[in-house]
C-alpha cells in the first residue's frame, strides 16, 4: 500500500509541477529580463529628473541639491544656452521658406485626412496634431539654423549625425551585406574584414580617426598637399569637422548594419526565390518584392537601435574635434557631458531629458508610422 | 555573341556571372581597403618611435623607418604590463559573462514576447512608479533604504488589491518591447551618478559584479529586439507540430525555436560582446583599480604630454585581437540553408 503511494505520489506531484510549469511559460520567459531591466533603469531615470530640476553645488563639508523648478530647461530653451542649444536663428531663404510651406502643407494634408475618417478618436487627432507641431518646430528650426547667417546648435548637429550616419550606414550595410551572400571565392575575408570597425573601442576610433585626419603628420599628408590644403586644419572649417566626425561614425557603425543584415539575408528562405526564378523575374523583381519585405522587419529595429544609440555620439566629437570650432561639431551628449564636467549636474541632466523626450518622441512616432505598418502588418 | 551573353549570365541562384563578379570584387576590394587602412596605419604607428610619428607620415616599416619594438615592450612586458593584464582579464570576464546572460534572458523575453500576449495592467504599473516614487522620497529625506523598500513593497500591494483592480485599462506587448528598448535612450553621462550611488550602497563598486550587471542591463533591449524579429521569421507551424506531440514549452524553445534562429542569434551575441568589450563611461565610473578595462588604459595613454600614439596602437591592436578570432570562430554559424533544410525535413 505504502510502497504503491510513493510510487504514485512522486508522479503526480511530477505531472502536476510540469502542468504549473506550463502554465506559467509565458511569465518565465519575460520576467528575468524585466526585472533585471526595471532593478537597473528607474532608480537612474527619477534620480536624473529630479537633478534636472535642481542646482547642484558644493558647499563647505559636502554639497547641496537646491530645488529650482524648471531653470534649467527655461535656460537651455529661452536663456543664456539658447544659441548653444538651438542655435543662431536666421531669417530663411526663398528655398527655405519652400521647404517649410512644403512640410507645412505636407502636414495639413495628413491631419485633415485622418479628421475625416471614420475611425479616428479624440486622442489620435490630439496626439497627431502635437505630432505635427513638433515636428515643424523640428523642420523651422533646421531651416533656420542652417541658412545664411544662422549657426546651428548642438540639437541640429545631432539632428545631423544621426539623420545622415543612419542613412548612410544602412545603404552601405546593405549594399554590403548582398555582396557577401553571393558564393564568391573569398566572402568569408570580407566578412570578417568588414566586422573589424566596430570590434575597436570608440575612444579608440575617435583617436585612430585624429591620426588620419591629421593634415601635416597624418597619412593623407600628400594628398592635403597636392589639393592645396597642406596648412588647412579641420578645426577651423565647421562643415569639414562635422564631416570628418560623420566619416569617423559612418566607418565605425557600418558593421553593425552588416553584420544584422547579413543574418537577416541569411535566414531568409531560399524556396520563394528559387520559385520566382523559374517564374522568369529578374534579379532587381527579386530583391524588390522578395528579399526587401522579409528583411524589412529586422531592418526597422536596425534602424531604431542605431538611431537611439547614434543620438548619444559622444567619443568622435569629444576626441576628435573637442566640440570645435567653436561648438559646431559639439553634439547634445557632449554638451551635457561638459556642462557635467564643469560640475552643472542640473543643466547636464536637463539636456540628458531634453535628449530622452526627443528620442522617445522620435522613436515612438518612428515605431507607430513605420515598423507597425511593416513588421507587425497593422 | 554567346561569349558574350555568358559573361552577363547568372551562373546559378547565387552564383554571379563573370562580370558581376569583377564589379563585386571592386566594390567589397574598396571596402576593405577603407576598412583596412585606419588599422595598417595602427599597426605601423605601433612599431613608431616618438619621433617618427612627430616627423610626419611615414609608411612602410624597414623603409621609410625603422620599425622597434619599443611600445610592444613597454605595455606588455615593461613598465605597463601589470596595468594591461588585470584590466585584460577583467574584460575578457566582464564581457563574456554579461554577454552570455544577456543572451539567454533575453533571447528567452524576445521569446515570450512573439508568441504569448502579456496584458500589463496601467494600474497595476501606476501603483507601481507611486510607491516607488514615494520610497525614493523618503530615501532621501534620511528613511533608512531597508524599512522604506518595505514599506513601499506593503504599500503596493494594499493599493494592487484595492484601486489597481479598478483600471482595467492594459497595455501589450508591443508597449512591453518599447519600454524596454526606451531604457538606453538615456545618454550615460546622466545614468553614471545614479549607478554609482546604486552600487555604492550595495558594497558593489570596483567589482566586476556591477560592470556585468550594468552591461547586462544596458545590452539586453538589444537583445530583446533583434531576436524578436528574428523570431518573427520563423514558421509557428513547427512549434504548433511539436506542441501536439507533447513537447513543453521549454522544449520547444531550446529544441526548435533556438537553432532556427542561431544565425541572428550569433551575430546579436556579437554585438552585444562587443559592446561590453569596449564601454568607456560606466566603466570610468564603477571601477577604480581592480575592476578596470582595457578601454580605460586606452584612454589613459592621452596623458599631459599629449596621446601616446604607438602605446595606444598597441593596446588598440591587442584589444581587438581576441574579439577578430570570436569573429572568425562564429562567422560560419551565420550560414545559410538552416530554415530550410527544416521545413523540408
Amino acid at each position: 500500500m505504502q510502497a504503491e503511494r510513493a510510487l504514485e505520489n512522486p508522479n503526480g506531484r511530477w505531472h502536476r509541477l510540469s502542468e504549473w510549469a506550463e502554465r506559467m511559460a509565458g511569465n518565465v520567459f519575460i520576467w528575468p529580463a524585466v526585472l533585471v531591466v526595471l532593478f537597473l533603469s528607474i532608480f537612474p531615470l527619477i534620480i536624473s529628473l529630479y537633478l534636472s530640476l535642481s542646482r547642484f553645488k558644493f558647499v563647505k563639508g559636502g554639497f547641496e541639491i537646491k530645488f529650482v523648478g524648471l531653470a534649467n530647461y527655461a535656460k537651455l530653451l529661452f536663456g543664456s544656452e539658447r544659441t548653444h542649444f538651438l542655435g543662431l536663428l536666421a531669417t530663411p531663404s526663398p528655398l527655405g521658406w519652400l521647404v517649410l510651406a512644403v512640410v507645412a502643407a505636407f502636414l495639413l494634408r495628413s491631419l485633415v485626412r485622418y479628421a475625416r475618417r471614420e475611425t479616428r478618436s479624440l486622442g489620435g487627432l490630439v496626439g497627431r496634431i502635437l505630432s505635427a507641431a513638433i515636428l515643424s518646430f523640428g523642420v523651422w528650426l533646421l531651416v533656420c539654423t542652417l541658412s545664411k547667417g544662422g549657426r546651428p546648435g548642438t540639437l541640429v548637429v545631432t539632428l545631423i549625425y544621426v539623420f545622415v550616419g543612419i542613412i548612410v550606414q544602412y545603404l552601405l550595410g546593405l549594399g554590403l551585406a548582398v555582396l557577401t551572400t553571393q558564393q564568391l571565392p573569398g566572402r568569408r575575408f570580407f566578412r570578417v574584414v568588414f566586422l573589424l570597425p566596430m570590434m575597436i573601442t570608440p575612444v579608440g576610433v575617435a583617436y585612430v580617426f585624429r591620426m588620419l585626419t591629421d593634415t601635416d603628420k597624418g597619412p593623407f599628408r600628400p594628398i592635403w598637399q597636392a589639393m592645396g590644403l597642406g596648412l588647412f586644419s579641420w578645426v577651423n572649417d565647421p562643415w569639414g569637422a562635422r564631416a570628418a566626425v560623420m566619416i569617423g561614425d559612418i566607418w565605425q557603425w557600418t558593421p553593425f548594419m552588416f553584420i544584422v543584415l547579413l543574418a537577416a539575408l541569411e535566414g531568409q528562405s531560399v524556396e520563394l526565390i528559387e520559385a520566382a526564378l523559374v517564374d522568369g523575374a529578374n534579379r532587381w523583381q527579386i530583391f524588390w518584392s522578395i528579399t526587401l519585405p522579409q528583411i524589412l522587419p529586422v531592418s526597422t529595429t536596425l534602424i531604431l537601435i542605431r538611431m537611439i544609440e547614434a543620438f548619444k555620439i559622444v567619443d568622435l566629437p569629444n576626441v576628435l574635434t573637442n566640440g570645435g570650432p567653436g561648438t559646431a561639431t559639439e553634439s547634445l551628449t557632449l554638451q551635457a557631458y561638459i556642462s557635467w564636467r564643469s560640475l552643472d549636474l542640473g543643466g547636464s541632466a536637463a539636456i540628458a531629458y531634453l535628449l530622452l523626450l526627443m528620442v522617445t518622441f522620435i522613436g515612438m512616432a518612428y515605431v507607430n508610422l513605420i515598423r507597425s505598418r511593416v513588421a507587425e502588418g497593422g | 555573341m554567346e561569349a558574350m551573353q555568358r559573361l552577363f549570365q547568372r551562373r546559378s541562384l547565387h552564383r554571379p556571372s563573370p562580370v558581376g563578379m569583377a564589379l563585386s570584387y571592386t566594390m567589397l576590394g574598396t571596402w576593405a581597403l577603407v576598412v583596412l587602412f585606419p588599422l595598417y596605419w595602427l599597426l605601423v604607428t605601433s612599431f613608431k618611435l616618438p619621433v617618427d610619428v612627430n616627423m610626419g607620415p611615414f609608411y612602410l616599416p624597414g623603409v621609410d623607418f625603422k620599425p622597434s619594438l619599443h611600445a610592444w615592450e613597454y605595455i606588455l612586458v615593461g613598465d605597463l604590463s601589470n596595468d594591461t593584464i588585470r584590466p585584460y582579464i577583467n574584460t575578457v570576464i566582464v564581457a563574456l559573462t554579461s554577454a552570455s546572460l544577456a543572451l539567454i534572458l533575453g533571447t528567452a523575453a524576445a521569446y515570450g514576447l512573439t508568441r504569448f500576449q502579456y496584458r500589463p495592467r496601467l494600474g497595476a504599473i501606476l501603483c507601481f512608479i507611486g510607491c516607488l516614487a514615494l520610497a525614493i522620497i523618503a530615501v532621501t529625506l534620511g528613511a533608512p533604504w531597508q524599512i522604506a523598500l518595505v514599506v513601499a513593497l506593503v504599500l503596493f500591494v494594499i493599493l494592487l488589491q484595492t484601486i489597481g483592480k479598478r483600471f482595467q485599462r492594459s497595455l501589450g506587448n508591443r508597449d512591453i518591447a518599447f519600454w524596454l528598448i526606451s531604457q538606453r535612450m538615456l545618454p550615460p553621462v546622466a545614468v553614471v551618478i545614479p549607478i554609482y550611488v546604486l552600487f555604492q550602497r550595495l558594497h558593489l563598486l570596483d567589482t566586476r559584479t556591477a560592470l556585468i550587471i550594468t552591461y547586462l542591463a544596458s545590452n539586453l533591449p538589444i537583445v530583446v529586439w533583434l531576436m524578436r524579429d528574428y523570431f518573427q521569421t520563423i514558421p509557428i507551424e513547427l512549434e504548433e507540430c511539436a506542441a501536439i506531440d507533447g513537447a513543453s514549452r521549454y522544449r520547444i524553445f531550446w529544441a526548435i525555436v533556438v537553432p532556427l534562429a542561431l544565425p541572428g542569434l550569433v551575430a546579436t551575441f556579437l554585438f552585444v560582446l562587443v559592446f561590453a568589450w569596449n564601454e568607456y563611461l560606466l566603466s570610468l565610473f564603477l571601477s577604480s583599480s581592480r575592476a578596470q578595462t582595457l578601454p580605460l588604459t586606452v584612454a589613459a595613454q592621452n596623458a599631459t604630454r599629449g596621446p601616446q600614439w604607438w602605446y595606444m596602437s598597441v593596446l588598440i591592436l591587442i584589444m581587438i585581437v581576441p574579439v577578430i578570432a570570436m569573429a572568425i570562430a562564429l562567422e560560419r554559424y551565420i550560414a545559410r540553408g538552416l530554415l530550410v533544410g527544416a521545413i523540408k525535413g
